[in-house]
């Protein structure tokens, strides 16, 4: 008999689930939520395209299992409101933009812990993202922005 | 979601007071909009105003971040006397939509955007004569501008919207209306919001009622034939066994997996290629090839003072969008429906009314805005095996590719070998230059330098991986190859790289791109070795020099600074086209770089990111793209060539670092 989880709270709400504790926090979030916001893009927790916030910290939700979330806060970028979503728009900081909610979410992590980071800290926090179409400047511009407009 | 576009294409139609009913039934199957067959000639197969003043335009093109959804939008507002928010793009939907080859070869700008254009001043004519007609006064006496018609006679005005009520402009295009060219405005990128809240629906996150999610079990190699597969049947799951394809449809994700995991499969392998002897084998296979020939390379050897020759190579690489292969397929009374991400929405519907033996009326495909292809979206295999498991179903199903199969069951840029040589007098002019490209294409072969006696062949040869498309095609192998050798002949001839091209370059574009790349970079002409190098080029009307800055730092090439001049006629959008630019260089870091595809007896090594590296924040140069603007001319498209400039750049600029040549990409030391 497999494990289940029942319950998640996403965006802050309790939300009911029927899961094998070994499925992935991403395909139950896009799957059995619609919470498509949050993408795949490897599997493996390589890109990042499906980062989400486990209690306030980024998480790879396509190698988290669903168990390891259920006793936590996730926030998902539907429930994303902050300023360097508006800095990505003035810095043009997207193409395709699938890779941009992982960039966002991840971007909100970094800025929740260190307001004002370095360029050389963006680098470092961010590199776990790809964005393929390659507007990793931008992205650093938006958040170098975002965190001066919450000077 | 089939249903919402559905809607809004209704709303488009009849909210907008076309004359014509359509019955839900046909609107359903998507046929509501008779689009006439080839390029079509009238108006309204490419532009509706509506009676509420909104203005629906339609392209088969499709939107993969290049940002055209924007640039097309711009070209009809500025044509029609519109504001862009009144305007919304339709794209990319065979039903809906005239016909269109794809979405690759950086067509849209020089092409559809003309298109458009002129479909919208034939509107703008029309509502100008319908508005003269109403008021019975001149045509002198109005001004069109904001989405309304003004006359100077009593002041009055009247929107596109009231002046129509919603009618098709059943107008010829008129093709000796003068169009403008374009504003050169720097347009924000539309429903870009939706993408920075989430909100934006890609291909795999589309849904139908009652849909299935599929799978399919994979060979374990290319060339692998099925012997065998059990169980034929799982509790709740459809399993589809035709040939060698196996497939599934269940009603979750994780269903789905599971149940391809419980599959046992028999595959028998037969002796494939591997990547050890791939550039031996790719000139073993050749064929004589054909390419461009003037003089003789015997005479201009024989009249040169130094003669070099070398041999070149680049590898296969992957495009890895980073939305995979992904396809929502849905039959009803042998019709079919299928979304997708593709850049040849026409092609792959094409290729599913070949698959399923149907006429191409009977299939829709549609193409959401998507998570790109960089060219490795052309063909429809994944629609065609969506469409298979939906129709064994009974349901509608969707498919998406894992990030492996991404990179296993596509296709690759084709691998290279360019072997070139040459001959230069000491004075720095070029006489000979003989230069073979096998397998990896013609594109950007052609010479750029004024050389009495030259030749540049693209040879065919047996690719083998599956290969196609990829943005900016063989310009990047053949520029590769080009700019690494005039700079081997330079630095043998100890002249300055930049001086040295100047001498032999003709095109003002080209020479004038140079000179500001080299002027915005510093380029000192004395030339010290301190890791600086240069590319040229043009491909695709784009014009571009690329100077790189790099060090050697523990057996890693470190690219500190690109500087990338580029010239493709009138700017349309200065923003977008550097963001392109920029992105260019930074995808092209990768091909230069890291990027390889590894392969053994028909097995892909490498297909997953932790295994194939792509460029990353941490691989960033500082980057200074120098836009040069010709008002004057036609505009280029741009999403492509300005990827060529890079890998040469960074290989010459290598060797002035410490004089080591590198002919191969990725380039490694």
């Amino acid at each position: 008999m497999v494990a289940r989880v029942s319950q998640i709270t996403v965006n802050g709400i309790r939300r009911q689930i029927d899961a094998d504790s070994g499925r992935s926090l991403l395909s139950v979030l896009r799957d059995d939520l619609g919470l498509t916001g949050t993408k795949y893009g490897c599997g493996e927790g390589e890109c990042g395209a499906c980062t989400v916030l486990l209690d306030g910290q980024p998480a790879r939700s396509c190698i988290t299992p669903v168990s390891a979330a259920a006793a936590k806060p996730i926030v998902t970028i539907e429930d994303i409101h902050h300023p360097v979503q508006d800095a990505f728009l003035e810095a043009g900081a997207l193409q395709c933009g699938y890779c941009t909610s992982g960039m966002i979410v991840a971007a909100v992590a970094l800025l929740n812990k260190t307001p004002h980071p370095t360029r050389q800290q963006i680098v470092r926090h961010m590199n776990g993202n790809i964005c393929r179409c390659g507007t990793y400047l931008r992205i650093v511009d938006a958040i170098q922005k975002a965190a001066q407009a919450h000077a | 979601m089939l249903d919402q576009l559905d809607r809004r294409d209704f709303m488009s139609l009849f909210g907008s007071g076309l004359l014509v009913a359509f019955s839900s039934k046909a609107q359903e199957s998507g046929i509501a909009r008779r689009v006439p067959p080839g390029i079509p000639q009238d108006v309204d197969s490419w532009l509706h105003v509506g009676g509420d003043g909104l203005v629906t335009v339609y392209t088969g093109k499709t939107e993969i971040g290049q940002n055209i959804r924007t640039s097309l939008t711009q070209a009809v507002s500025e044509e029609l006397r519109c504001p862009a928010g009144s305007i919304s793009l339709i794209m990319a939907d065979t039903a809906l939509t005239p016909f269109d080859m794809g979405t690759f070869g950086s067509r849209t700008t020089p092409t559809m955007a003309p298109q458009l254009r002129r479909a919208a001043a034939t509107a703008r004519d029309t509502l100008l004569e319908l508005a003269a007609e109403k008021w019975k006064t001149g045509r002198d006496r109005l001004t069109i501008a904001d989405g309304k018609i003004t006359c100077a006679d009593g002041g009055q005005s009247i929107g596109f919207g009231e002046l129509t009520k919603g009618q098709k402009l059943a107008k010829t295009i008129n093709r000796d209306l003068a169009v403008a060219r374009p504003a050169g405005q720097s347009v924000a990128k539309l429903y870009a919001r939706d993408i920075v809240t989430g909100k934006h629906k890609y291909t795999p996150d589309l849904q139908r009622p009652g849909m299935l999610h599929g799978g399919v079990l994979r060979p374990p190699a290319f060339g692998a034939t099925l012997v065998s597969v059990e169980p034929d049947t799982l509790p709740g799951v459809t399993i589809v066994h035709d040939g060698d394809f196996v497939g599934v449809a269940a009603p979750d994700a994780q269903a789905a997996a599971n149940a391809l995991r419980q599959l046992k499969a028999e595959w028998k392998r037969t002796p494939q290629p591997s990547g050890a002897a791939l550039y031996e084998d790719l000139k073993k296979t050749a064929s004589p090839g054909e390419g461009p020939s003037i003089g003789s390379i015997e005479q201009g050897l024989a009249s040169a003072d130094i003669k070099l020759h070398a041999t070149y190579t680049v590898a296969y690489i992957a495009h890895a969008p980073l939305e995979p292969r992904a396809a929502l397929a849905e039959w009803d009374n042998g019709a079919l429906t299928v979304q997708t991400g593709t850049q040849r929405p026409f092609g792959v519907r094409a290729e599913l009314a070949e698959a399923f033996k149907i006429p191409e009326d009977r299939v829709r495909v549609m193409v959401p805005d998507f998570g790109s292809a960089y060219g490795g979206k052309h063909s429809g295999e994944c629609a065609i095996e969506a469409a298979r498991l939906a129709r064994a179903a009974g349901k509608p199903v969707k498919l998406v590719w894992t990030r492996e199969e991404e990179f296993t069951w596509g296709y690759f840029r084709p691998a290279g070998v360019i072997e070139v040589s040459s001959g230069a007098r000491r004075d720095g002019s070029l006489t000979a230059w003989d230069f073979h490209n096998y397998n990896s294409g013609p594109s950007g072969i052609q010479g750029l330098y004024e050389i009495p006696h030259q030749r540049n062949i693209f040879h065919p040869a047996n690719s083998p991986l599956r290969q196609g498309s990829y943005r900016g095609l063989a310009a990047t192998a053949n520029h590769f190859a080009r700019e690494s050798h005039i700079d081997e002949l330079a630095r043998e001839l100890a002249i300055d790289p930049l001086a040295f091209r100047l001498k032999n370059l003709a095109e003002a574009r080209l020479r004038a791109v140079l000179q500001a790349a080299a002027e915005r970079f510093g380029w000192d002409s004395k030339g010290t070795s301190n890791g600086k190098g240069l590319a040229c080029g043009f491909e695709k009307g784009g014009y571009i020099a690329t100077c790189a800055q790099v060090a050697v730092e523990n057996g890693q090439i470190r690219i500190l600074r690109v500087v990338e001049a580029f010239e493709c006629g009138a700017i349309v959008n200065p923003d977008h086209l550097r963001n392109q630019i920029q992105g260019a260089i930074s995808m092209a870091i990768g091909g230069a770089l890291f990027e390889q595809m590894r392969f053994d007896n028909g097995k892909i090594l490498n297909g997953r990111f932790s295994l194939y590296r792509v460029p990353r924040f941490s691989d960033m140069p500082e980057i200074d793209v120098v836009l040069v603007d010709r008002p004057d001319l036609p505009s280029a498209g741009a999403g492509e060539t300005p990827i060529v400039g890079l890998a040469p750049a960074v290989a010459n600029a290598v060797y002035d670092f410490n004089g080591t040549r590198l002919r191969a990409l990725p380039l490694s030391v």
